[in-house]
């Protein structure tokens, strides 16, 4: 038994936790070194940019786990969740329908069409078996061509609207490029917003009551072990600094408090779907995707109906990420009506990859960690690209670099490791009796 | 044939005895629906059960453990014995949106895992993962998955064995014993004589899709299941005229490692000479079709090959071709040829790769040599009687036969010394497999070639070959004249320990 379980534990070998985790160190690095170099980069601006990305794509982010683990891959198609989003503000819009109310309604509206496209999206990826992920990146363009379709001609051209509308172009057919997204701006944000230190202070409060209680008075269940207490110290006293950093500056009126406050709404929501995600996966409907997630024809033999399942995956996860997309434009307060989706998919997937996650692994952390790191790094490049080259520009394309280049490292590697994994070679030879010896030393009784 | 409760019943059979398909159908797989369904009743308590899926085979009580292990590698234990049987209980949203969306009650289904695995007398924690387990501790998750099914009343194990080492073996053998003491008729299906002899109380035979006979085990000998297993009216025409073995000794395979998936090979050592022809037989699983595709280089192997006088670097397909081995692939289809180019240029293809035949060169560029090419393949064509339009017919437009002489005569091509040939009459009619085996024949008889053929149809075998290897577990069991009895084949394919056997 106990020789099993050792076998089990891998020893921790530095250069494979660089290999497996080379992406985000990679954009520690840069991050460290952008704050170096980008000296005009002051740290209170970093983090109100920084938080305020934040509010706007975790939950699009977060939208991205589920399908993983269903064994679906990276789910370029909330872009088609996105579309749906849209299509519900410009409902809401029309009609003047503003505040928390109408910000409620425009989520109960996307949600039967969100489910819809998601229904059709999971159909088509069983029908793709094997390149979802292609198919998701092609199910995005095809969205994006009958949604292009609807606002430009069949707004105005079949369902009547009245010509002289504001967000309707001049001719009477078709919505204007930008729409201003009058009063369902910050319709989730304005509700409710504390001070960021409170906020932080609050928070890693928070975190170190968990951790003491994970450590020290948490009942443990058969299988599950405690935090090895070298990573709950350094969890511990990376809260305690924070906690103590805002303390200061608080009571002080120094400069951190000078950060965008916390919009609680946006927050709250991104809290409940982190709850739900994490949720989701202790029910049969959880262990089903992790089922068909690991092997869709051992799920299938069992009795497991792995279309249906895989379908559900793809439900969810485009409801959210059109959730996610009226949150996302609520933020911003104006509507690019005919682009803001367009780059969805591959910055939501760039930055959960960012985050650690792979084609088949994904968590809540990963998914808030890689938001964090992500658009730390889209902060940073053109202020970088100031500071060294004199040119913003250049840090501009530099980042369009990375967000294709994080997909294109990540999926590479997830592939070189799989074939190393399949590739097939001879165990050194050994004594079959002291194998069966080791075997069976305390296995059975 | 019948089972009683509480008794072990053996199942013995050659490949395509019908063994397998037996136990689809009283499983209800679908694969039987799809392809003609079956005729007969199962009955079960005296009253015909109506078994069309999987799940009905569950609700009466008919439990399989399969020979691929149906474990699912990043779960544990628990969650593996209660896949899709997970036990829940409700929340507020599944009162809303359906079961699916219950909890899972982890600690109910790990005392459940727990008792069953305890059953098994097994004391591995019920929250460890399967990933990482020795396969004898899968066959036990396995097994331990469906005696937690509730109201299990027959399990049927296909070649439980065969992939365990001989400890596991008699662990689980014990396992068995104990299962059938509570009650539960159990189904053994294996090859190996000698656990059938001492597991089982009675034994079926079966022979080419026909119940040969059941017995009590007691009454009947390994040497006897054995002949009647294999007993089939051969047909063996053999007339040997002029071939010339000489004492030279043209390839030595010395303590040959392969590891192809489903046929490893073990330990292999044999000697063939110049112009013979060796056989190699045995069941399926058990690592005879690993030898060949170890000496080309095709799956990673260890050990020493000499080939005339020279040693053969081992994984190395072109160093192979290019000592003038010539190999036909078992894997007509996806190894053998190009499916989708013509007849010509399959003849041709490894001959240009590897020796720089039907290729002109033009400074550093070399172009193929069509007519050369094409000129080649009508004599070809003709030599062996291949079938076809013309040579720029696609390969994947022939019948299985002709598709077969392609690949001889592309092996042909390469004026090997050695022809390894595996499964020459795999998936072809009766008339074309005679004009395989008696090319094979002439080969050897009039160019003086050698030839090593591997095959799981011992008639074929027995029909042309100068002596036949027998593998078993990866290992030679032993050699054997073509002339040699059914019961002496019959016993040396079923059992690693023949001798141990007579001795007893």
């Amino acid at each position: 038994m106990s020789d099993l379980v050792k076998k089990n534990e891998r020893k921790f070998n530095l250069g494979d936790f660089v290999l497996d985790n080379i992406v985000t160190i990679i954009f520690w690095v840069f991050i460290i070194l952008g704050l170096a170099l980008a000296k005009s980069v002051t740290f209170n601006w970093f983090l109100t940019e920084l938080s305020n990305r934040f509010y706007r794509n975790a939950f699009l982010v977060l939208s991205l786990i589920i399908p993983v683990i269903a064994g679906l891959g990276l789910n370029f198609g909330i872009v088609v969740g996105a579309i749906a989003g849209q299509l519900a503000i410009i409902l809401i819009r029309y009609y003047y329908i503003g505040g928390f109310g109408g910000f409620l309604l425009c989520m109960l509206i996307a949600l039967p069409i969100a489910a819809l496209f998601g229904w059709l999206t999971g159909t088509l990826y069983n029908k793709t078996r094997g390149q979802e992920m292609i198919a998701s990146l092609i199910v995005g363009y095809f969205g994006t061509g009958i949604y292009m379709f609807i606002v430009l001609f069949l707004i105005g051209g079949v369902i009547p609207v009245q010509p002289d509308h504001p967000i309707i172009l001049p001719g009477g057919m078709g919505i204007r490029m930008t729409v201003d997204m009058d009063t369902i701006k910050y319709a989730l944000e304005g509700i409710w917003q504390i001070p960021f230190a409170t906020f932080m202070i609050v928070a890693s409060a928070l975190v170190i009551l968990y951790l003491a209680w994970n450590q020290y008075i948490r009942k443990l269940k058969p299988g599950q072990t405690r935090l090895s207490n070298f990573k709950f110290a350094l969890y511990a006293a990376i809260a305690v600094a924070i906690l103590a950093v805002f303390a200061y500056q608080s009571a002080t009126k120094g400069r951190l408090t000078m950060v965008r406050k916390v919009p609680m709404g946006t927050v709250i929501m991104i809290v409940l779907l982190a709850i739900f995600t994490k949720w989701i996966m202790t029910t049969k409907l959880g262990q089903d995707f992790r089922a068909c997630g690991q092997n869709q024809y051992i799920a299938e033999s069992n009795g497991i109906n792995v279309d249906r399942t895989r379908i559900i995956a793809t439900v969810i996860s485009t409801v959210l990420a059109a959730w996610g997309q009226i949150i996302y434009i609520q933020n911003i307060g104006t509507l690019n009506v005919y682009t803001a989706h367009n780059q969805i998919g591959l910055f939501s997937v760039a930055a959960i990859l960012v985050g650690g996650a792979s084609v088949n692994k994904a968590t809540v952390s990963q998914a808030i960690m890689g938001t964090l790191l992500f658009h730390s790094m889209f902060i940073l490049s053109p202020e970088i690209g100031q500071a060294v080259f004199g040119q913003a520009i250049l840090g501009e394309y530099f980042r369009t670099f990375m967000v294709y280049g994080v997909i294109g490292l990540s999926l590479g590697l997830y592939v070189w490791k799989a074939n190393k994994q399949s590739k097939l070679t001879l165990e050194p030879r050994v004594a079959e009796n002291a194998r069966d010896q080791v075997i069976n030393s305390g296995t059975t009784r | 044939m019948d089972v009683r409760p509480g008794e072990i019943h053996a199942l013995i059979g050659e490949n395509g005895a019908g063994k397998s398909t037996l136990m689809n159908i009283l499983f209800g797989m679908p694969v039987i629906h799809e392809t003609g369904g079956f005729e007969g009743t199962v009955e079960i308590d005296g009253e015909d059960a109506h078994i069309m899926t999987p799940h009905d085979a569950m609700e009466k009580g008919i439990g399989m453990v399969h020979q691929e292990f149906m474990l699912i590698p990043g779960f544990t234990i628990t969650e593996n014995i209660k896949l899709n049987r997970e036990i829940t209980k409700p929340t507020a949203l599944s009162k809303i949106f359906g079961k699916r969306l219950q909890e899972l009650e982890m600690d109910k289904m790990n005392a459940d895992a727990r008792k069953a695995l305890d059953t098994m007398e097994m004391d591995i924690a019920e929250y460890t993962m399967v990933h990482g387990l020795p396969v004898g501790h899968m066959q036990f998750v396995e097994i331990a998955r469906e005696i937690d099914k509730t109201g299990i009343r027959y399990l049927v194990f296909d070649e439980p064995t065969a992939v365990l080492t001989e400890t596991e073996t008699a662990n689980l053998l014990a396992a068995i014993r104990r299962l059938a003491a509570q009650g539960i008729g159990i189904v053994f299906i294996s090859h190996r004589l000698e656990e059938i002899i001492s597991l089982s109380d009675r034994v079926t035979i079966l022979r080419d899709g026909e119940l040969v006979t059941t017995k009590d085990t007691k009454d009947i000998t390994a040497a006897e299941i054995a002949r009647l297993m294999v007993g089939r009216a051969l047909a063996l025409d053999r007339n040997e005229s002029g071939r010339k073995v000489s004492d030279e000794v043209m390839l030595d395979v010395q303590h040959l490692r392969v590891n192809m998936p489903g046929e490893r090979v073990q330990d292999v050592s044999f000697k063939v000479h110049k112009g013979e022809i060796v056989g190699i037989g045995g069941l399926a699983g058990q690592g005879k079709l690993g030898i060949a595709n170890g000496i080309m280089g095709l799956y990673p192997a260890d050990g020493r090959i000499v080939f005339k006088g020279k040693e053969l670097r081992l994984n190395n397909t072109k160093d192979a071709l290019k000592s003038d081995i010539a190999f036909v692939s078992e894997d007509r289809k996806g190894v053998g040829l190009l499916l989708n180019s013509p007849i010509d240029l399959n003849i041709a293809f490894t001959a240009m790769e590897t020796e720089g035949k039907f290729l002109k060169k033009y400074g550093p560029i070399k172009l193929a040599d069509k007519k050369g090419i094409r000129a080649h393949a009508d004599k070809m064509i003709k030599d062996l009687d291949i079938r076809c339009t013309s040579a720029a017919q696609n390969t994947g437009a022939l019948s299985g036969g002709n598709q077969q002489k392609v690949c001889v005569a592309r092996a042909l091509t390469q004026q090997p010394e050695l022809l390894l040939v595996s499964e020459p009459t795999r998936g072809i009619d009766i008339g074309a497999k005679k004009l395989i085996l008696d090319l094979l024949k002439s080969l050897a008889e009039e160019q003086g070639m050698t030839i090593v053929m591997t095959s799981s149809e011992l008639a074929e075998l027995r029909s042309i070959c100068d002596r036949v290897l027998i593998i078993c577990e990866g290992r030679v069991a032993g050699e054997l004249k073509p002339e040699a009895s059914d019961e002496e084949y019959g016993l040396m394919m079923s059992s690693a320990h023949v001798s141990k056997e007579k001795e007893a």
